[in-house]
């Protein structure tokens, strides 16, 4: 359907919903890139400082190495989620009662609320009460997440596993219902194995929808707060502390407006310009797509 | 999609048609890798279960139960920590709080994104293609970032602890995601619907309405799904925003750890009691929710 009409009145129908965002975005935008370049001192004693609070954040040790914890996560639980929900979508019954439980269940650790998420997991694996902690201990395996980094480390990406690989295969899922019966008729004819069929059948018709997959999976495991928060409290020390759990603590826990509002800025460009290469790698293919591709 | 539909119902027959000729070895083989794939999404399901499990089953366990014993099913049923929420309004009033902001926030927003992304799917507009990017970068924005400001801001409003307030607020990453999978579920409607529809007399208004929404009746439940769910999960700002009126369960489960030690057994209640509305909408949107996933796009 790209035979759309040049039309500026449609600005009319879009009106209403800028309205709504530009408050609850531009406004709120505005009044960091306001804080970021200010000292505020008091109600009526504020004096600008230029770039110099950008400069104390981009040194920052702590948040450095809170950066760091970050992408890492967020590379980890990629290199985990995408495979597995793959996996998960090409096992799933395709029509059916089955199909339709299936899909019911799947979806339920989406649906919990994120910080719910955190005491699940906080309460599974607690050594005196939760299942996987007291079954681990019985097991001689030694595990403690308020003490040990590694297993917190641990505990988290399979925390995060748990609860976004129902994403990824959700969408890989819809991506594989779109293949039309006959690519798999004509497969068999061929005798083509079942490698064969993944790679030059079922990927391709996934790409699409694996590019949204990371996408969102980058986008919200980037800005990750409620389930670690709980989960761990950032802890043991700050071995689990990721970006918005560092700012949350310096907005509101500490108060300062300068360094966080510059912190913000930094925080949101960084998911901007990922986020750019996905839209544009989006926009690419779809310029490419042949003609006969998908609905 | 009805021809899609229709392509498929095809091709099972053929399918069909297409096993009764092939050789029983074949189907022998085929009819392993079947249970063994089951096998596999049983477990997996299994182990996805078992932490949900674990909670469900300490919601109807006596505290003195979960700290004494390790039982994998609850010795004396009881139902005592649902009875004290239902009966307590401070407990119950989390629920319905939480309820209200995203019923609000839902209506908002499917009534603005609607015809937004009529516009975006039909018409080429001056900046259509920057506003489309700006929309989507509103969802990439990390809620912490606009903590601070948004407390200010709907305090200076009077918004502060108001549903209102935390409904509008979810607006920010809502109204981008609605009008992405909305814009997907449009332009896969023909465009000589809607002009065999202005042909035939009718005014845009009464076109929309009557001929348009009933046509994308799926996508649009798909969207208010998507709009619950991250209306619901989400607490950062919804804590952020309210104070005692308005303030989401979520809030009010960190009241189960007290001084004399944490009220296990009402907290895995609250908790089982938060995943049971999302269970509700999932089934009603179960044969659409797939190709809502892929944003309407497959």
């Amino acid at each position: 359907m790209n035979n759309k009409v040049p039309n500026n009145k449609a600005w009319l129908l879009v009106l209403p919903m800028l309205v709504l965002v530009a408050f609850s975005a531009i406004i709120p935008l505005m009044t960091v890139v306001n804080y970021s370049v200010q000292d505020v001192l008091g109600p009526n004693a504020s004096f600008f400082t230029g770039t110099e609070w950008f400069k104390t954040m981009l040194n920052d040790e702590a948040l450095q190495a809170a950066f760091l914890r970050q992408i890492s996560f967020s590379l980890i639980i990629l290199a985990i989620q995408i495979p597995l929900g793959i996996g998960i979508a090409l096992i799933m019954p395709k029509r059916g009662w089955q199909a339709s439980a299936v899909l019911i269940l799947i979806t339920l650790p989406l649906l919990i609320p994120w910080n719910v998420v955190g005491s699940i997991w906080q309460i599974f694996t607690r050594g005196d009460i939760g299942l996987m902690g007291w079954g681990l201990r019985e097991l001689g395996i030694s595990y403690n997440i308020t003490g040990d980094a590694s297993d917190a480390w641990v505990t988290i990406v399979l925390m995060d596993v748990w609860h976004w690989t129902p994403l990824v295969a959700m969408l890989c899922y819809s991506g594989l219902r779109s293949i039309p019966e006959a690519y798999y008729q004509a497969a068999r004819i061929d005798r083509a194995s079942k490698w064969a069929v993944f790679r030059y059948i079922q990927l391709p018709k996934l790409t699409n929808v694996l590019v949204i997959a990371v996408l969102l999976r980058f986008m919200h495991s980037f800005m990750i707060y409620a389930e670690p928060f709980v989960l761990t409290g950032g802890g043991p020390g700050s071995s689990t502390t990721f970006l918005s759990q560092s700012l949350a603590t310096m907005a509101i826990g500490q108060q300062d407006l300068g360094p966080s509002a510059a912190f913000s800025l930094i925080y949101f460009l960084v998911i901007l310009l990922v986020s750019w290469v996905f839209y544009t790698t989006i926009m690419h293919m779809q310029k490419d797509k042949p003609p006969h591709g998908g609905a | 999609m009805s021809y899609q539909l229709e392509n498929t119902q095809r091709g099972e027959k053929y399918n069909t048609i297409f096993s009764k000729v092939s050789s029983t070895k074949r189907r022998n083989r085929t009819a392993r890798a079947h249970w063994r794939s089951r096998i596999l999404l049983g477990l997996y399901l299994a182990l996805m279960i078992l932490p949900i499990y674990w909670l469900i089953n300490m919601s109807l366990q006596t505290n003195s139960e979960i700290l004494g014993s390790m039982t994998l099913w609850p010795q004396n049923l009881t139902f005592d920590n649902y009875i004290g929420i239902f009966t307590n309004s401070s407990w119950y009033m989390g629920y319905v709080n939480s309820m209200l902001y995203v019923a609000m926030n839902m209506l908002i927003t499917i009534c603005v994104a609607l015809p937004a992304a009529y516009a975006f799917s039909r018409y080429t507009f001056i900046g259509d293609k920057h506003l489309f990017f700006w929309l989507l970068t509103n969802l990439m924005a990390p809620p912490a970032v606009f903590l601070l400001p948004y407390f200010q801001l709907y305090y200076s409003v009077g918004l502060f602890d108001t549903h209102i307030a935390v409904a509008l607020a979810h607006c920010l990453f809502n109204i981008p995601l609605a009008i992405w999978i909305l814009e997907g579920f449009m332009s896969s409607v023909p465009k000589e619907i809607d002009e065999t529809a202005y042909i035939d007399g009718y005014s845009f208004p009464r076109f929309f309405v009557k001929i348009f929404i009933p046509m994308i009746r799926s996508g649009i439940g798909v969207t208010l799904f998507f709009l619950f769910m991250f209306s619901w999960v989400e607490l950062l700002l919804a804590r952020t925003l309210t104070a005692t009126d308005a303030q989401p369960i979520g809030m009010i489960m960190t009241r189960t750890s007290t001084a004399s030690g944490i009220d296990w057994g009402t907290l895995a209640a609250a908790g089982v009691l938060t995943i049971i509305p999302g269970i509700l909408v999932v089934y009603f949107v179960r044969n659409h929710i797939a190709k809502g996933f892929a944003l309407g796009r497959t």
